[in-house]
C-alpha cells in the first residue's frame, strides 16, 4: 500500500545510479536461470535480485530490459516489483550496505524500538533513509527470524544478535561506514 | 522418564555434518539409498501417512494424506515446493535446520519428491535467511557433484533437480498459494481454493507444498518406521473423532522475556509452563510472566494461568488460541503493558497484509489505528467492542477473505481483549499503563510503516 503523497525527494546519492544497459554477466545469469522454470515469468524475482544486488536499486530501464529478456511487458515486471517493498527505485537507491533493525514482538520486548531510534540518531537519517555518503541505508524489518538473539538486526542478508549490548551497534555501524 | 534424545537436532553441535562427507559418515543418505532401491514411491507415501505426521508449518495438515491428493495416473509434471519462507513472528526453527543440518532437509526433499514423483523441487526461502540459503546451495552443489541430484540418482531411473528460489521479505509468501504466485514471478496474492495446490499448484500443475521441518521428519519416519514415530508425542483424543493426534517431536522456539531464549526439540505435548521454566530458564529478572503467544503472533495470546496447556495440535485451542501454529513461544513479563504487546502485533499484520482482500487490508489497518489511539491515551471504552467486531469479521472463518492472514490478525485482538479486559479498561480510564510507566515498547510511526 502506498504511503507516499506526491513525488519523493531524490536521494543525494541517486545521481550515482548508472544508466543502462545491464552488465553482460547479469543478462547472462538471467538467461541461464530460464532453464530452471517452465515459465519465463518465474525468473522475475531472481532477475530483480540480481539487478538490485548490483545497482542497489531497480531503475526503470532495467525493468524494460528484464521484461524484454523474459518476454513480458514492462508493466508485468513492474507489477511484481512494486509488490515487494524490498526493491528500491532509482530515485532512492540503497546505500552500499542495508542495515535493517527488527521491530517485531520478540525484539520489541527487548528494546528494538529504542535501538531503531538510536541507530537513526547515530546515522543522522530517518528510518528508510541513506547516509549522505551513500554508505548505509537504515530500515526497519518485521520479524527476521533471529528471535533467540533479540534484539537483532540484519546487514544485507546476514543476522547480528544482541545488538543492545554495550558497543555492539557502534562497532557494527563503524564497520559498515568503512565497508 | 528417560531424557529425550533429539532426532531432528541430533547434528546441532556437529558442524562437520554440514558437508556431504560428514553427513554420510554420520549415517546420512542411507535411508534415501534404501528407499530408492527397495521401496516404491507409494510405499514411501504409505509409511508417512501411517505414521500420522502432520505438517509443521502451522496448519497441521496430515502430510501423507496431502500427498495422496495428487491426481492419480497424472502423466504431466508434479512439483514439490519447500516452504522455507518462515516469517511468522518469533519463529526460527527452520533456520536452525537449514543452517545446521542442510543435508537432513535435502534428504527429506529427495524422499518426498520420490514419493510424489516430482522431478523438480523449488526451495523457496525467505530473503532474511542469507546464511541458510548459502548453506543449502553449497549442500545442493555437493549433491549434484556426487550424483545424488540430477539424472538417474544412485543409478536408479529417478531424477530430480532442486532449485533455490529467494523471496523478497514478504510474510504473505508463506501462505502456500501466495508462495506459488511469488515463485511464478507475480505479486504474492494468495489464490482462491479450491483448486488446492495438489490439483493445480505451481505453473498450474499438481504441487505439494511442505515445510522443511516436516520434510526432515520424513527421513526419520522412513528410516525408523511409523510405530517409532507414534511412540513420541500425543495420541488422538478419544473424545474427539476428528483429532489426528500430535505424534513425533517438535522444534520449539522460545523467546521474549526469558532467561535462555533458544530452540529445543521435545516430544509433542510439553506444557508451555515446562518449556518456559525448564528449557527457557524461567522469566528474566526474577519477574513473573504476564502471558505469552504460544505459536507465533497469529495464534493469539494466553495468560500465565493458562500456561499448563500442552503444546500439541489441540492444546492452545483449549484456551481459545487459534492452534499450535509454529510452536514458537514468546513470553512477556508482568511489567509489560498488554496494550504495547497488542500494538506491536497489530502493526505487524497491518504491515504484512498483502492488500488483495478489502476486509483484511482495511481491517488490519483500522485495528492498528484504534490500538494506536488507545496507546496514545486517546482511546474510548467503545474501542474495545469495535476492535472485537472487526477482528471477528475478517478472515476465512467468517468467509470474508481468501487466505488466513486476517484470521491470524484478528485472533490476538480477540484473545487479548477477552483475557485482559480489565487492564484495557484501566488503561482507557487513565490513558497510560497501570503504574504509569511503559515497558519501553512505544509508538513508532517511523517511515516504512
Amino acid at each position: 500500500m502506498s504511503q507516499h503523497h506526491g513525488p519523493k525527494p531524490v536521494s543525494p546519492h541517486a545521481a550515482k545510479v548508472p544508466a543502462g544497459p545491464l552488465p553482460a554477466e547479469i543478462r547472462e545469469k538471467i538467461v541461464e536461470l530460464l532453464g530452471r522454470y517452465p515459465s519465463k515469468q518465474a525468473v522475475t524475482l531472481p532477475a530483480l535480485h540480481l539487478t538490485q544486488d548490483r545497482l542497489r536499486c531497480v531503475p526503470p530501464w532495467a525493468v524494460v530490459e528484464i521484461a524484454d529478456l523474459l518476454d513480458l511487458s514492462p508493466a508485468e515486471v513492474h507489477d511484481t516489483l512494486s509488490f515487494y517493498g524490498f526493491f528500491r527505485p532509482a530515485t532512492d537507491p540503497l546505500g552500499k550496505k542495508r542495515l535493517w533493525i527488527c521491530r517485531s514482538l520478540a525484539c520489541a520486548l527487548r528494546g528494538a524500538d529504542q535501538i531503531l531510534d538510536e541507530a537513526a540518531h547515530k546515522l543522522g537519517v530517518e528510518v528508510g533513509g541513506t547516509t549522505a555518503d551513500g554508505a548505509i541505508t537504515l530500515e526497519l524489518a518485521e520479524c527476521i527470524g533471529a528471535c533467540e538473539g533479540a534484539p537483532a538486526c540484519m546487514v544485507d542478508d546476514e543476522h547480528f544478535h544482541h545488538i543492545d549490548q554495550d558497543g555492539v551497534l557502534d562497532k557494527l555501524v563503524g564497520e559498515l561506514r568503512q565497508a | 522418564m528417560a531424557a529425550f534424545e533429539p532426532v531432528l537436532l541430533q547434528r546441532l553441535n556437529k558442524p562437520e555434518c554440514k558437508t556431504l562427507e560428514g553427513y554420510r559418515a554420520d549415517g546420512g543418505y542411507r535411508t534415501l539409498t534404501r528407499a530408492l532401491k527397495e521401496m516404491s514411491p507409494d510405499q514411501v507415501t504409505t509409511v508417512v501417512k501411517d505414521a500420522g505426521l502432520r505438517g509443521r508449518g502451522g496448519a497441521g495438515f496430515p502430510t501423507g494424506l496431502k500427498w495422496t491428493f495428487l491426481p492419480k495416473g497424472n502423466s504431466g509434471p508434479v512439483y514439490l515446493c519447500v516452504n522455507c519462507d518462515e516469517s511468522e513472528p518469533c519463529t526460527f526453527n527452520n533456520r536452525y535446520l537449514i543452517e545446521c543440518d542442510p543435508h537432513q532437509v535435502l534428504e527429506g526433499i529427495i524422499l518426498a519428491s520420490y514419493a510424489i514423483r516430482a522431478r523438480v523441487a523449488y526451495f523457496y526461502v525467505r530473503y532474511e535467511y542469507g546464511t541458510g540459503t548459502r548453506t543449502m546451495q553449497r549442500a545442493i552443489d555437493e549433491l549434484y557433484a556426487a550424483g545424488l541430484l540430477g539424472k538417474n540418482i544412485l543409478g536408479t531411473d529417478f531424477s530430480l533437480d532442486v532449485f533455490v528460489h529467494r523471496g523478497a521479505a514478504a510474510y504473505i509468501c508463506g501462505e502456500e498459494t501466495g508462495l506459488i504466485e511469488s515463485l511464478e514471478g507475480r505479486r504474492a496474492w494468495p489464490r482462491i481454493k479450491p483448486p488446492f495446490p495438489a490439483i493445480e499448484g505451481a505453473f498450474r500443475k499438481p504441487t505439494i507444498v511442505n515445510n522443511p521441518e516436516t520434510l526432515a521428519n520424513v527421513v526419520h519416519i522412513v528410516e525408523r518406521g511409523g510405530e517409532w514415530f507414534k511412540s513420541l508425542g500425543v495420541p488422538p483424543d478419544p473424545k474427539n473423532p476428528r483429532d489426528a493426534g500430535s505424534y513425533g517431536s517438535k522444534l520449539y522456539c522460545i523467546s521474549g522475556h526469558v532467561n535462555r531464549p533458544g530452540i529445543i526439540e521435545l516430544p509433542m505435548g510439553v506444557t508451555l509452563r515446562e518449556l518456559l521454566e525448564v528449557h527457557g530458564g524461567g522469566v528474566w529478572k526474577g519477574r513473573k510472566a504476564k502471558g505469552a503467544i504460544p505459536g507465533g503472533n497469529s495464534m493469539g495470546i494466553c495468560t500465565e494461568p493458562e500456561f499448563d496447556i500442552p503444546l500439541d495440535f489441540n492444546g492452545p485451542g483449549k484456551v481459545g488460541c487459534l492452534g499450535l501454529g509454529t510452536a514458537a513461544v514468546t513470553v512477556f513479563d508482568e511489567t509489560t503493558s498488554i496494550v504495547d504487546v497488542l500494538h506491536n502485533i497489530c502493526r505487524f499484520f497491518a504491515h504484512e497484509s498483502c492488500g488483495q482482500c478489502t476486509p483484511c487490508r482495511e481491517g488490519t489497518a483500522w485495528m492498528l489505528k484504534i490500538v494506536e489511539r488507545i496507546k496514545r491515551g486517546q482511546g474510548r471504552l467503545e474501542d474495545l467492542s469495535i476492535l472485537e467486531e472487526v477482528a471477528d469479521k475478517i478472515g476465512i472463518m467468517p468467509g470474508t477473505t481468501i487466505c488466513g492472514l486476517a484470521d491470524g490478525a484478528g485472533w490476538p485482538v480477540k484473545t487479548a481483549i477477552r483475557k485482559y479486559r480489565d487492564e484495557f479498561k484501566a488503561y482507557l480510564r487513565e490513558g497510560t499503563p497501570k503504574g504509569g510507566t511503559s515497558s519501553g515498547m512505544r509508538l513508532s510511526m517511523a517511515a516504512g510503516h
